[in-house]
Formats: C-alpha cells, sequence, structure tokens
C-alpha cells in the first residue's frame, strides 16, 4: 500500500518536516529530527532506484488526475540515479553538520538553520523527480530561495553580498526558464514532459519552438553555472558555511544539469537540438573553454573553498562536454561524472570544513604545515584530490575514461587530449595544498590546530570511501548511467 | 502585417517591461533598483501568461451552459503560484539589502565593492 506511494513521499516528508523542525526549538533537536528525515528520504530513493531498474519507469500521478490534466511524477533510471545522489549527499552532509553549524553559525537559532535546509533538499528532490514543467519551476525557486538563504549565513560579510548577486542570476534565470516554458504552454497547451515531447514533434519549425528554446537553454545555462555564466558560484561557495558550500556544491548545480539533459535530451529530442539547431555547437566550445580558463584560475587563488569553487566549474565544464559529444557514452560520461564529482567535491568540502572548524579560514597560508596536526584530514583531502585529477583506482578516472571514450568515439581527438591535459592543470592546484600542508612549517595556527572530531571525520571518510570504492567497482554506476543515457538516446528499453 | 503593431499590443507591452526590467538589473548600481528592475522583469513574464490564456470573445471559467466560450484559467492559475515566488523572491532580497546595509552602511554596489578591495 505505503510502497505505491514512495515517489510522492520522497517529496512530502522533507517537505512536512521543514516546519517542524522550527517548531522543535532546540538545535540539537531539529538536527536529530533533520537527520532521521534526510536517512528516510535516503531510503525511499534506494528503494525506488531498485524498482525502477527492475520494472522500468514507474509513474505516479498526483492525486490520480493522470497525465496531461495533473501532475505527474515520472521515475526513469536517470532522474532516480540523481535522486539517490542528493538523497545521498544529503544524508551525509546532515550527518557532519551539528559540530561545523555550532561553531561557524553560533549567532543563527539552529532550528533555523535545519528547516531551510531541509527545504532546499525538497527543492532539488522535487526538481528530480516532477514530469511537470511548471512544477519543476516551483521546486528549482523553493531550492533556490532556501539556497540564498544558506549562503547569506555564512561568517564573512560577503556572503552577504555573494547570496544577492547569487539571487539576481538565479532569479533572471529561473524567470528565463518560465519564459521558455509559457511559450512551449502556447504551442502546445501541455506542460507534462512526456506530452511536451510528442505534442512538440509537429510545431517544431516555429519561431515560438526556436525562441523557448533559446531561453530555456540560457536560463538553465545560468542555473548550472556553464561557462561565461559562471559568476555568481565562485564567491557564493567560497563565503557560505563549510556546510552549505559542500551540500550545494554537490547537489544543486548537478540537479540543474539534469534538467539541462531532461529538455534537450527528452524533450526537444536529439534531432531537433542537435540536427536541427546544432546546440552541440554551442556548449562544446563553451565547455572547452571552461574547462582550461576555470582550471587556469583556479591555479591563481589563495583561498582553497574558492579555488575548488572554480574547480567545479570546470568540473561542470566536463559534464556539459559530455551533453555536447551527443552519444550513448558521452552521456554515460556525463551521468557518472555527475554522480561521482559529487562524492568528491563533498568529501574535498568537507575536509575544508573540518579546516575550517579547526583553524577559522581555508586560507592557504594559514594551512602551512596541516598535514602533521590534522593528518586525517589531509589525507582525505588528498585522496579526494586524487580523484579529482583521475587518478586510476578512484572515480575520477572512470569519468575521465567515459568521456576521452566518448570523444575518440565522435573522432575528436583533440577533445580527448585536451581532457587529458586539463587533467594536469588540476594536479597543479590540488598540489599547491599538498605542498603546503606537507612540506612546509607549521603556521602559528597551525601549531595550535588538532584534529576535528570524530563526528565531523566519518561522514568525510565515507564519502571518501565512496570515491575509492566506486572507482574499483564501478559496474554499479556506469551501469546505472547507461540504461539512462540509452534511454535518454531513444535506443533500449 | 498591419495587425502585427496594434492587434498584439499586449504582447509588445511585454517586451517593453521584460527589456525595462533586465535593462535596469544589468545598469543600476543601487541594490534596491536592481530589484526594482528584477520584479519589473518578473511582472512582464506574469503578463506573458495572463494574454496568452485569453480567447477572444471567451468568459471566465464558470459553468455557464452550453455552448460557451470560456478564457483558459490554466495559465492564470500558474501565474498565481509564479506570483508568490516572485514575492518571496522580493522580500529575501529586500532582507539581505537590510543586512548589507548593516554590514557595509551603503547598498551601492561600487562603495561595497571598493571596501571589499580594501584590506582589513
Amino acid at each position: 500500500m505505503i510502497e505505491a506511494h514512495l515517489p510522492i513521499l520522497q517529496i512530502v516528508v522533507p517537505l512536512m518536516a521543514a516546519p517542524v523542525c522550527l517548531l522543535l526549538r532546540r538545535r540539537a533537536l531539529a538536527w536529530v529530527w533533520a537527520t532521521l528525515i534526510c536517512c528516510l528520504s535516503l531510503g525511499i530513493s534506494v528503494h525506488l532506484l531498485r524498482r525502477v531498474m527492475e520494472e522500468g519507469t514507474i509513474i505516479y500521478a498526483l492525486g490520480s488526475w493522470s497525465a496531461p490534466w495533473g501532475i505527474e511524477y515520472r521515475i526513469d533510471p536517470v532522474n532516480a540515479f540523481v535522486l539517490l545522489l542528493v538523497a545521498i549527499i544529503g544524508a551525509v552532509v546532515i550527518l557532519y553538520a551539528p559540530a561545523s553549524v555550532a561553531k561557524e553559525l553560533s549567532d543563527v537559532r539552529g532550528s533555523l538553520f535545519y528547516a531551510t535546509f531541509l527545504l532546499c533538499y525538497t527543492g532539488l528532490l522535487g526538481i528530480t523527480i516532477t514530469g511537470d514543467v511548471f512544477n519543476l519551476f516551483v521546486f528549482l525557486e523553493i531550492s533556490s530561495l532556501s539556497s540564498y538563504a544558506l549562503i547569506s549565513l555564512g561568517s564573512d560579510r560577503r556572503a552577504l553580498t555573494a547570496s544577492y548577486q547569487y539571487l539576481i542570476m538565479g532569479t533572471v534565470g529561473a524567470t528565463f526558464y518560465v519564459i521558455g516554458v509559457g511559450l512551449l504552454y502556447m504551442m502546445t497547451g501541455t506542460l507534462n514532459m512526456a506530452d511536451l515531447a510528442v505534442q512538440l514533434k509537429p510545431v517544431m519549425g516555429s519561431r515560438t519552438v526556436l525562441t523557448a528554446f533559446a531561453f530555456l537553454s540560457l536560463g538553465l545555462s545560468l542555473k548550472l553555472a556553464l561557462f561565461p555564466l559562471h559568476l555568481w558560484l565562485p564567491n557564493a561557495y567560497a563565503y557560505a558555511p563549510s556546510v552549505v558550500t559542500a551540500f550545494l556544491a554537490a547537489t544543486a548545480t548537478k540537479v540543474s544539469v539534469y534538467v539541462y539533459i531532461r529538455f534537450f535530451y527528452s524533450i526537444f529530442g536529439t534531432d531537433y537540438t542537435f540536427e536541427t539547431l546544432r546546440l552541440d555547437y554551442f556548449i562544446v566550445p563553451l565547455a572547452l573553454v571552461g574547462i582550461v580558463v576555470a582550471s587556469l584560475v583556479a591555479i591563481f587563488q589563495t583561498d582553497i573553498k574558492r579555488m575548488l569553487a572554480y574547480s567545479s566549474i570546470a568540473q561542470i565544464s566536463y559534464m556539459m562536454l559530455g551533453i555536447g559529444l551527443m552519444s550513448v557514452t558521452g552521456l554515460t560520461a556525463t551521468l557518472v561524472h555527475l554522480f561521482n564529482h559529487a562524492l568528491m567535491k563533498g568529501a574535498l568540502f568537507l575536509a575544508m570544513g573540518c579546516v575550517v572548524y579547526r583553524m577559522g579560514s581555508a586560507n592557504l597560508t594559514d594551512m602551512r604545515g596541516l598535514g602533521r596536526q590534522m593528518p586525517f584530514t589531509m589525507a582525505a583531502f588528498v585522496l579526494a584530490g586524487l580523484s579529482l585529477i583521475g587518478v586510476p583506482l578512484t572515480v575520477g578516472f572512470i569519468s575521465k575514461w567515459y568521456l576521452v571514450l566518448a570523444a575518440i568515439e565522435r573522432g575528436w581527438w583533440p577533445v580527448a587530449v585536451l581532457v587529458l591535459l586539463t587533467s594536469l592543470l588540476a594536479v597543479i592546484y590540488i598540489w599547491r595544498v599538498v605542498e603546503v600542508a606537507y612540506f612546509q612549517k607549521p603556521s602559528d595556527s597551525a601549531t595550535h590546530a588538532v584534529e576535528a572530531p570524530l563526528s565531523m571525520q566519518i561522514p568525510m571518510w565515507v564519502l571518501v570511501g565512496a570515491t575509492l570504492y566506486f572507482g574499483v567497482s564501478s559496474s554499479f554506476t556506469s551501469g546505472v548511467a547507461r540504461r539512462g543515457a540509452e534511454l535518454l538516446m531513444g535506443i533500449g528499453p | 502585417m498591419s495587425s502585427l503593431l496594434p492587434g498584439l499590443y499586449n504582447y509588445w507591452i511585454v517586451i517593453f517591461l521584460m527589456m525595462t526590467g533586465l535593462y535596469i538589473v544589468i545598469s543600476r548600481r543601487n541594490l534596491i533598483k536592481k530589484m526594482v528592475g528584477l520584479s519589473i522583469f518578473q511582472t512582464s513574464v506574469f503578463l506573458l501568461y495572463i494574454s496568452m490564456g485569453k480567447i477572444t470573445g471567451g468568459t471566465a471559467p464558470i459553468v455557464a451552459g452550453p455552448d460557451t466560450v470560456y478564457s483558459n484559467a490554466l495559465p492564470h492559475v500558474l501565474i498565481l503560484t509564479a506570483i508568490v515566488v516572485g514575492i518571496a523572491t522580493t522580500a529575501l532580497g529586500m532582507a539581505i539589502i537590510v543586512r548589507i546595509h548593516e554590514a557595509y552602511g551603503t547598498i551601492e554596489e561600487d562603495e561595497i565593492l571598493a571596501q571589499d578591495l580594501r584590506p582589513q
């Protein structure tokens, strides 16, 4: 009985739990409650993915109003995979949160933080699960508004301006999205994704659809921080509280990448997107420039959180490159990297959270000699960093492998070479941290630093463990990603 | 072709408002004026949706018997949601501006930037 309603419970449980957090008032109580909810949510998403892989697409009509009239939740391997990713990161980050939140947000009511966190979490899950384009907009705004609020909680006053800048850019992006959806509705009279794909076919040639396409691609590119629309990202990630940075870096942009794939592969269809309009001519060059420029900028950052933010922009560009390669392997690379990057970036930002917890800053000069004082944290940083570079036996290797394979399949040798060469740039910016932390005399603040508490170490190591585990045994991630990619390309079941 | 201008005047208004709003967001350096621009920009989208729901000769969708032409109510309902979202965005934006004013003592982007660049 309850099993049939799992798709809606995935959303309703955290949504209803958020206001309850406020009623609990006490910081610790709110945390226990939020943790409980996140774990429950994780359980649901694991179950959903398993069912999707066994039985195929799950369709859930909200309030039993069937598809084109009512809102439906449609879960296939692609979004079940992204749901699982958001749920994993949510659960790990919430377990990590209490010590870090107590330290960095001492003047904020803890229950408020957890309520906003749950709302953001709900929004991201909702974007992923829904099969209705307007419903997607509402969830997009739920997650965006709560993430603006979360970012503005940062202790540095620049967090406020970063949050404001993100609010302006994010709202412009979301409004572009609504304009695009409105224009599509004008032509088809439907908001359901599957129905849109069918209804759009006869009117594909019209200028309205073309305009809708332009608005949607631009709006979504803003949301996912495609180079050169990434300007909101570095400050937002650098000044937000560590927990928030880890959560957003691992999930928010990934979910936007998913929406991008959904729109241009499932709704507009590969024929229109790539044969008629040649979207790949637009995103592949931007992705390549993005990879190089963002990696280079990352090398010159002194704030490590900021450095990792620029690295995120480069990594998102890898995902966009996979989308632009327009093949099953390319999409597999994107989906695998979506998952893998979330794991390693999550681990890296959690490690930085430990450093900030003890040192009060993520500045490179303060981190001198930290390798001796905080061995476990820095070891986690190095392992996740190796994964970012793409060393074999880590998840980063699997992503790069598929990406290079897809580029060669397409016959784009220079792209494959560029992907490998830019990995070297990642070596440089990770090495800078290693060099400072392990081979230099401790700074004044580093000599007094001790290892971060276990409550922060364990969740961080869970993610590091996952980057290693999925790096060695990649059959789960690549299997699900390939099923999803085949579905998106219209081959296979 | 001659009906393009007067016949579709509501869409011309939408485009005018949309561009005005976007221009204000881009060009103004005052944080509150930016929010004003953003609100105008969002409002233009509300008008776009409301326009498209209108059917010539259509009436409000309250059952009035056979042979009655009704306007499409769905875009209107969607926009009710979007209005709520717009208000939430404006409120949050204003709240952040208040905090920025407390922290920096100004709401001019140039002065904030200058303060950030100055070593503390």
